[in-house]
């Protein structure tokens, strides 16, 4: 009982700090590297959706979140609303999701490892080479941002709070989804599969799906990301992103839905905050990589758990000492 | 083993000098320090030219005290990691956090890109490295200046040379297939096919490719090679381009033969013809200057990133005078910024033109083996060269950029 | 028609280098099942190190690349022996470790040698070449080939007429049985790791005089190692020769012959094998 009291405790605790975040960070360049980490956030979701519950590693989802991005910016600079926009980014990246799981899931384990992969880097090379499309590595600028209500987001605090509540929206269709009797069953995909086929269980539709749900958070994610930095080129579509957001579930946990959100936060934080004094930064986040996995193999939030469980059990088991406070 | 920034050593001079800084200035110093950002990429594959950003900037503010037309400069180096996401980001920082007065850099066109409208709302007077031809022609920011060139300026000078002087008729080309190497590519083959030539075939070497060898096995028909790589990849191109056996003549740009990269050349690049618009061995008191303190700091041979970057912070000095320190308003810093002109800078004369692009001398070097060691010689200067050379400005603006498919190869 | 020669001479020394590069990976991750992201990384420090040795101490080139086999081999059992070997079935642990592991070696190899390439010279009685049919043969190229067929040779005569390689084979067929026959399965997966680190060094520094090293390399090849490694089938060596070869011809010829694919030309085929035979063309099983 104790035990979910904290939780909860805590879980509101981060909520109103999410929410205070423009009155305690200081500045409008920490404010907008909270949005980064909600935006990286919400596309570690995506990906933890396969790596955590469907037990799929996909090392090519850079390629979907990308493509989402392209799809705004391309309609924007070509003449179209903000919503309209936004719902072909939608579409598109949906699209492209089914293709890709299609091909993706005639493999598993390392199989489908490699050609998510090899999906991740064929949109990469399209991004270069589709030059008519995609203005190569020059990129695709976006001019504005939009202006829901008459919000101006180009304020970093406005556009804060318009990510705020895309990220807790997110959160929360996800924990739906992990929570419902399909999350329950892709689940059961993940570690007894062939019980579930002889169950009855269409293995490969509940996968299948479950690829579809992490496109639309991918996409969401993209979708932000390009409001976010205004410009999208070749270069967020390679293997390096992709391995990036992987690291981010693996490291904050994943099978968890704060482990996500946690490990963006570690790689935003190390990779733009601490880059600014620490000049060996990359060795830095391997060497923490690493420490995670001597310390924590499971992930820092399943294994902060862990320790604060351990915690509780010495303050209560201890006979005849002194409480702690 | 070759070249190596010593970094302790850098650090302990960047700190004495630190100290020395923080005695008692005269009076007219004490108003609150300028401050500049240098956005350059210390990790990443783009890292090799980001440390040499860095080392140009630091050796030309060491050199007068970290005070610029007597005004103490603060300078604030953010690693941009060779990707135009962490570029916006860290220039957010220089921006917004850190209140820089000045943006110098980024190095690659993509990393300009990804900030140009972000400079431009937040009237930031930015001094770029990167290239990228359009942003002081067709979609000119009006916040930048380059002190440096367009990507295709030294190569126009290259197809001219490689015409008229080398008296080559057909040339094939062999780029890295992105913006930097349609440009390099593009500037070359419009000016030598108006002096004469003809290029005879395109070929593009996709980014990240280890072995050029499938690309330069398709050279055929000609009697001279263009190459356009970048960063590391001109070591490998020329290894690689000897092993195939061929002996045709290279010319490249000025990443092809880059003096601060000779060192890692093997004999092979005996011959190579370069372009650039700075150049080893320009013989005047300020080249002399930088060469010597490069060597001495950095145990350094200088180069093009190296040299633009000084040459930059020169700029931003004259600047600064012209003002009288007062950089409260962005639109007049950037006029006095592209109003400099100078006649002795390590790259010899200097001014700017009406997009705030370098307008100075280009100079097409060979490489020659002296003493034992690979080294430029220049074989002619052109002065006077701007982005725009040889056309008129107003045909130029009129043509289409430089692409893939730009200008296309005449069959 | 010497563009035909060249490619073809190129397709075989590329995937001799590619062998080198791959035969590692496909015995750590055949035996241990570890998807060793290092690799790409084990591949250029040992191109640095060799380097080093070679330019710096003056070591004979060979020399220098075993020198550099050797250290990247301690630093491959390293990595086993302290990290690896308490992950044994986390697959996501294995792929956090390598990968953190690939960003400190990286970030150490810019540290140690600075950003700009390594240029190793082609070891003296291999420099130059032979012109014969209207084309120009590199005898280092040849050296390259030569050289990856006796490591193959090597190979394989570890894996068939020694005892370790019936142990190392038994462990590839079926891990369980084998440590009930009573193999000393950890210490053999120490030295299969060893011996896969020691051939990726071994190719970076055979590589140096080719390609350079430089920051990035690693980023490079890693991903021609998983290609290869999927076409071939892990934990067989006759399908990394293959696969490496497969590759080499595909690299050449096919960037050569569709330019416009030149992105998609090396991961279609290894699409293909996925969705056609997963356990790739000489794999034993299904990964």
């Amino acid at each position: 009982m104790t035990g979910r009291i904290i939780a909860g405790l805590a879980a509101l605790a981060a909520l109103a700090a999410l929410v205070a975040v423009p009155w305690w960070v200081p500045g409008d360049y920490y404010i907008s590297i909270a949005s980064q980490i909600l935006i990286y956030a919400v596309f570690a979701l995506g990906v933890d959706v396969l790596i955590g519950y469907a037990g799929l590693v996909s090392l090519g989802h850079a390629g979907l979140f990308g493509l989402a991005s392209y799809a705004v910016a391309v309609a924007l600079a070509g003449g179209s609303a903000q919503f309209g926009a936004i719902l072909l980014a939608l579409a598109v990246t949906l699209a492209g999701t089914a293709i890709f799981a299609a091909l993706s899931l005639r493999a598993t384990g390392i199989g489908f490892i490699m050609i998510t992969l090899a999906m991740g880097q064929i949109m990469w090379g399209l991004a270069y080479r589709w030059f008519d499309l995609t203005n190569g590595d020059n990129g695709v600028n976006v001019a504005a941002r939009p202006m829901p209500f008459g919000f101006d987001l180009e304020v970093a605090s406005n556009f804060y709070f318009a990510t705020l509540v895309v990220f807790l929206l997110a959160l929360l269709i996800a924990w739906v989804f992990v929570h419902s009797p399909f999350g329950a069953s892709l689940k059961g995909t993940r570690d007894q599969p062939r019980r579930m086929t002889a169950l009855g269980y269409h293995v490969w539709m509940i996968r299948f799906c479950a690829c579809l749900f992490s496109g639309l958070l991918t996409a969401i994610a993209g979708i932000l990301f390009v409001y976010y930095t205004k410009f999208i080129s070749p270069q967020s579509l390679a293997l390096t992103s992709s391995a990036e957001v992987v690291l981010m579930v693996i490291s904050g946990g994943s099978g968890t839905l704060l482990g996500p959100v946690v490990g963006a936060a570690l790689v935003v934080i190390v990779k733009n905050v601490a880059s600014a004094y620490i000049e060996r930064w990359n060795m830095l986040l391997g060497a923490i990589f690493v420490a995670i996995v001597l310390f924590m193999p499971e992930g820092l939030v399943p294994g902060s758990a862990r320790l604060g469980r351990f915690i509780l059990r010495q303050l209560r088991g201890a006979p005849a000492k002194a409480a702690k406070p | 083993m070759g070249i190596r920034v010593n970094r302790r050593k850098f650090l302990a001079g960047t700190a004495a000098v630190a100290g020395v800084a923080s005695f008692p200035m005269p009076a007219i110093a004490q108003n609150k320090p300028v401050k500049i950002g240098l956005l350059c990429d210390k990790t990443g594959p783009l890292a090799e030219g980001g440390l040499q950003m860095e080392q140009g900037v630091t050796l030309y503010l060491k050199s007068k005290a970290m005070s610029l037309a007597g005004h103490k400069i603060e300078l604030i180096v953010a690693d941009t990691g060779s990707s135009p996401a962490t570029t916006k980001t860290k220039a957010q920082e220089l921006v917004e956090r850190d209140k820089v007065n000045f943006v110098l850099g980024p190095l690659a066109a993509f990393q300009l890109f990804a900030i140009s409208d972000y400079v431009i709302q937040n009237k930031m007077p930015t001094l770029c490295l990167a290239g990228a031809d359009d942003l002081t022609q067709r979609k000119p920011n009006p916040f930048l200046t380059r002190a440096s060139a367009t990507s295709s300026q030294a190569e126009h000078v290259m197809g001219d040379f490689a015409a008229k002087v080398m008296g080559l008729k057909k040339v094939a080309c062999l780029d890295s297939d992105f913006a930097f190497g349609y440009e390099q590519e593009g500037g070359f083959q419009q000016v030598f096919e108006d002096s004469g030539g003809k290029v005879v075939k395109k070929i593009w070497a996709p980014l990240g490719a280890p072995d050029f060898t499938p690309f330069i096995a398709q050279i055929q028909d000609c009697d001279g090679v263009h190459q356009g790589f970048a960063g590391a990849a001109p070591v490998k191109f020329m290894k690689q381009y000897a092993d195939v056996g061929l002996k045709l003549p290279v010319v490249g740009g000025e990443t092809a033969g880059d003096d601060a990269l000779l060192p890692r050349f093997g004999d092979e690049a005996i011959g190579l013809v370069n372009a650039c618009p700075y150049t080893i061995d320009l013989k005047n008191d300020a080249n002399a200057k930088f060469k010597a303190g490069m060597m001495k700091e950095y145990q350094a041979i200088p180069g093009f990133y190296a040299a633009s970057m000084y040459v930059t912070v020169e700029v931003v000095e004259s600047a600064l005078r012209a003002l009288h320190g007062d950089v409260s308003k962005p639109e007049q810093t950037v006029k006095a910024l592209r109003a400099v002109s100078l006649k002795d800078t390590v790259r010899g004369p200097l001014h700017f033109d009406r997009f705030g692009n370098a307008v100075g001398s280009m100079f097409v070097r060979k490489i020659v083996k002296e003493g034992g060691k690979l080294t430029n010689v220049t074989q002619k200067t052109y002065e006077n060269v701007s982005q725009f050379w040889p056309y008129d400005e107003a045909k130029y603006l009129a043509q289409p950029s430089y692409s893939r498919d730009y200008p296309a190869v005449k069959s | 028609m010497s563009l035909w020669g060249i490619l073809a001479i190129n397709s075989v020394a590329f995937g001799g280098l590619l062998f080198l590069l791959s035969a590692g990976f496909s015995l750590i991750f055949g035996l241990m099942r570890i998807p060793n992201l290092t690799h790409g990384s084990m591949f250029m420090l040992g191109g640095y190190i060799g380097a080093s040795l070679n330019l710096a101490y003056h070591l004979p080139f060979w020399l220098a690349a075993l020198g550099a086999a050797a250290t990247v081999a301690v630093f491959g059992g390293l990595i086993e022996r302290l990290l690896l070997r308490r992950l044994a079935g986390s697959v996501l642990a294995q792929v956090l470790v390598t990968l953190g592991i690939s960003f400190i070696v990286a970030d150490f190899c810019l540290l140690a040698w600075g950003g700009d390439p390594v240029s190793v010279a082609t070891p003296p009685g291999l420099t130059g070449g032979v012109r014969a049919f209207g084309l120009y043969f590199t005898t280092y190229r040849f050296a390259i080939i030569l050289v990856a067929c006796v490591v193959a040779a090597l190979l394989w005569a570890l894996l068939d007429r020694t005892r370790l390689g019936a142990m190392i084979r038994a462990g590839v067929d079926d891990p369980e049985m084998a440590r009930v026959v009573g193999i000393r399965v950890s210490r053999l997966f120490t030295t299969v790791f060893c011996l896969g680190a020691a051939l990726a060094g071994f190719g970076g520094i055979m590589g140096a005089p080719v390609l350079t090293v430089y920051p990035g390399l690693d980023g490079d090849m890693l991903p021609l190692a998983l290609v290869i490694v999927i076409l071939g089938g892990a934990g067989s060596l006759l399908g990394s020769l293959v696969g490496s070869f497969l590759i080499g011809i595909l690299y050449n010829f096919g960037q050569a012959m569709f330019p416009e694919l030149a992105y998609f030309v090396l991961f279609l085929p290894m699409v293909l094998v996925l969705v056609l035979r997963p356990q790739g063309l000489f794999g034993r099983y299904a990964p």
